[in-house]
């Protein structure tokens, strides 16, 4: 099979099972959610760390270390700011 | 043992897709939601681990450089940022998500094609899949990096204030942007030689960044719950595009993953406003005078008092229902309006708010905000739960909402919000809206309620009356 074909087949399943797993969630968590996913749409860096490797500063590896930069931005922060939503719903007085 | 050593990064990558499924879907319920982020967080770690050990490298510096840097950034950002600004967090975060799509595109463009100075169409020494799905990734990206980047400033106020800026011909524009870059991206499959491809990836660019800015800026504020998910949503598409270019199957998933859930997200926005997406995206909601404009002259019986008289209702009242909207986080009266519940609660005075699912900037922007001034949730209750209580309570206060309680949206089939699911505060005993003037909601209409004979307005900043009525509950105590 044609690899863009085995790509179609990850991508179209891997939405269904999105659907599936996301749908009813409560208003609540709307935006963790949101700030969660958004952390996870950051595994762009993977795929900027395989740009940003050889050792002459060529335009690639700049452009891939820029890549790297943006895409940890939006992991940590992503993440951390999740979790201190988070943190605040599960208080107790 | 060599097939294991050639794929181990692969059978990493796939234990962290499935650990991803596992965090988003403990992220839907409450209880789990913290465990979840968790293990999606230990999901990235793996795999940048996974990577980082497949990779040959001899020079670690742009890497750690940029780690560093943009975690420092991240963190710092993630601690500061006040509750109230978390729309323009996620927002300016999903454009930094759609700037590494493009870079890691060009990237590759620049590694495998330019710099290389290969003679041949791209199609050839990249692959038919990479080489259609570079045009998409940077168009993804881009797009999502400007838009997002417009959503940050009109959420904060900067672009406009906020307010729908309508170009002359603007689906034209677009259409002409939007044909362009399919265009530039076709062109840079078929390019022959390496300065052709660096054209056609910059004009894509370009292209695709200056389509972000117009897509977005005739959309209003309060429309940025719609544009803010659907962005993600965009995220998401942009991280598989990327999964595509580099044949890594974890990209597509946690791509698909993110994308599925800006959708649905998106999708409950929508039905929350009882309109279209394509609606929202065409823009311009709330410019056009077929409400009959709005403003003081329109209003003819309206009652308004202080917080005094107010405190007095609430003394008495066995039940209230809060109706937080964006005026309350803009005044930040989160807390001291706890404060007043709490005043109340220890009255014996049942106290609940009524959240409405577009309330506010984003979605959830309310119940973060609650959450942050230490509200119990099971306090916060949604639109259809509550909606049967209204008739039962004594005492509603709106707080900075306005057409989310609109009797229009129910019987009158003129308005432009006929049909949207609204909050029904006015079947209350007594309703106090605190509003600073009779000045119209989002949608440029005139709210029926403020008329009504149970509604009586007191005008002035959400945080000072509450501040007023909670020190005349002192005092009545």
């Amino acid at each position: 099979m044609d690899p863009l074909l085995i790509g179609i087949y990850v991508l179209v399943l891997a939405s269904f099972v999105g659907f599936e797993v996301i749908t009813k969630v409560p208003p609540t968590l709307h935006t963790p959610l949101m700030s969660g996913a958004n952390a996870i749409s950051g595994i762009t860096i993977v795929g900027a760390l395989a740009t940003a490797t050889t050792a002459n500063p060529t335009l690639s590896n700049i452009l891939g270390g820029a890549a790297v930069f943006f895409a940890t931005i939006n992991v940590v922060g992503g993440f951390m700011v999740t979790d201190r939503m988070l943190k605040m719903f599960g208080r107790k007085k | 043992m060599s097939w294991l050593a050639d794929n181990f990064s692969a059978l990493l990558y796939l234990i962290s897709a499935v650990m991803f499924i596992f965090g988003l879907k403990r992220l839907g319920r409450v209880r789990t939601a913290r465990g979840g982020n968790q293990v999606a967080a230990s999901a990235m770690l793996l795999a940048i681990v996974a990577t980082l050990l497949d990779l040959e490298i001899v020079d670690y510096r742009w890497i750690v450089g940029g780690m560093v840097l943009g975690g420092l950034v991240g963190a710092v950002a993630a601690t500061k940022v006040a509750m109230t600004a978390m729309p323009e967090m996620v927002a300016i975060f999903n454009g930094f998500g759609g700037a590494a799509s493009v870079l890691v595109a060009l990237a590759v463009v620049w590694q495998e094609v330019i710099e290389r100075e290969v003679v041949g169409a791209p199609l050839e020494v990249l692959g038919g899949t990479a080489a259609v799905t570079i045009g998409l990734s940077i168009l993804i990206g881009a797009v999502t990096l400007s838009g997002s980047l417009i959503a940050y400033l009109k959420l904060q106020g900067k672009l406009k204030r906020g307010q729908p800026i309508m170009l002359p011909g603007r689906h034209l524009i677009n259409l002409a942007l939007g044909l362009g870059a399919l265009v530039f991206a076709a062109q840079f499959v078929g390019a022959s030689a390496a300065g052709e491809a660096q054209t056609s990836t910059l004009s894509l660019a370009g292209l695709s960044l200056a389509l972000g800015i117009l897509l977005v800026i005739p959309i209003g504020g309060a429309d940025m719950p719609v544009v803010v998910s659907l962005l993600n949503s965009y995220s998401g598409m942009a991280a598989s595009a990327t999964g595509f270019v580099l044949g890594n199957n974890l990209l597509i998933i946690s791509g698909a993953l993110v994308g599925a859930s800006g959708l649905i997200l998106t999708q409950i926005m929508c039905v929350a406003m009882n309109r279209s997406l394509l609606n929202v995206l065409v823009g311009g909601f709330g410019e056009t005078d077929s409400g009959g404009g709005g403003g003081a002259d329109e209003y003819t019986s309206v009652k308004s008092c202080g917080a005094e008289e107010a405190a007095m209702m609430l003394e008495t009242a066995e039940s209230c229902i809060i109706v937080p909207g964006y005026g309350l986080a803009v005044a930040q009266a989160q807390h001291i309006v706890r404060e007043m519940a709490d005043l109340l609660i220890g009255r014996g005075t049942k106290v609940t708010y009524a959240i409405h699912p577009v309330a506010g900037r984003m979605p959830g922007h309310m119940n973060v905000l609650l959450a942050e001034a230490d509200v119990p949730y099971e306090q916060l209750v949604e639109m259809d739960a509550i909606n049967p209580e209204f008739k039962t309570t004594d005492v509603v206060i709106v707080l900075g909402a306005n057409d989310v309680v609109n009797p229009a949206a129910i019987d009158d089939k003129a308005s432009p919000i006929y049909g949207m699911p609204i909050l029904n505060a006015h079947e209350a005993r007594s309703v106090f809206v605190v509003k600073r003037s009779l000045s119209p909601g989002y949608a440029g209409i005139k709210n029926g309620l403020f008329e009504l004979d149970n509604t009586t307005m007191i005008f002035g900043d959400a945080k000072k009356v509450i501040q007023a009525v909670a020190n005349e509950l002192k005092e009545l105590s």
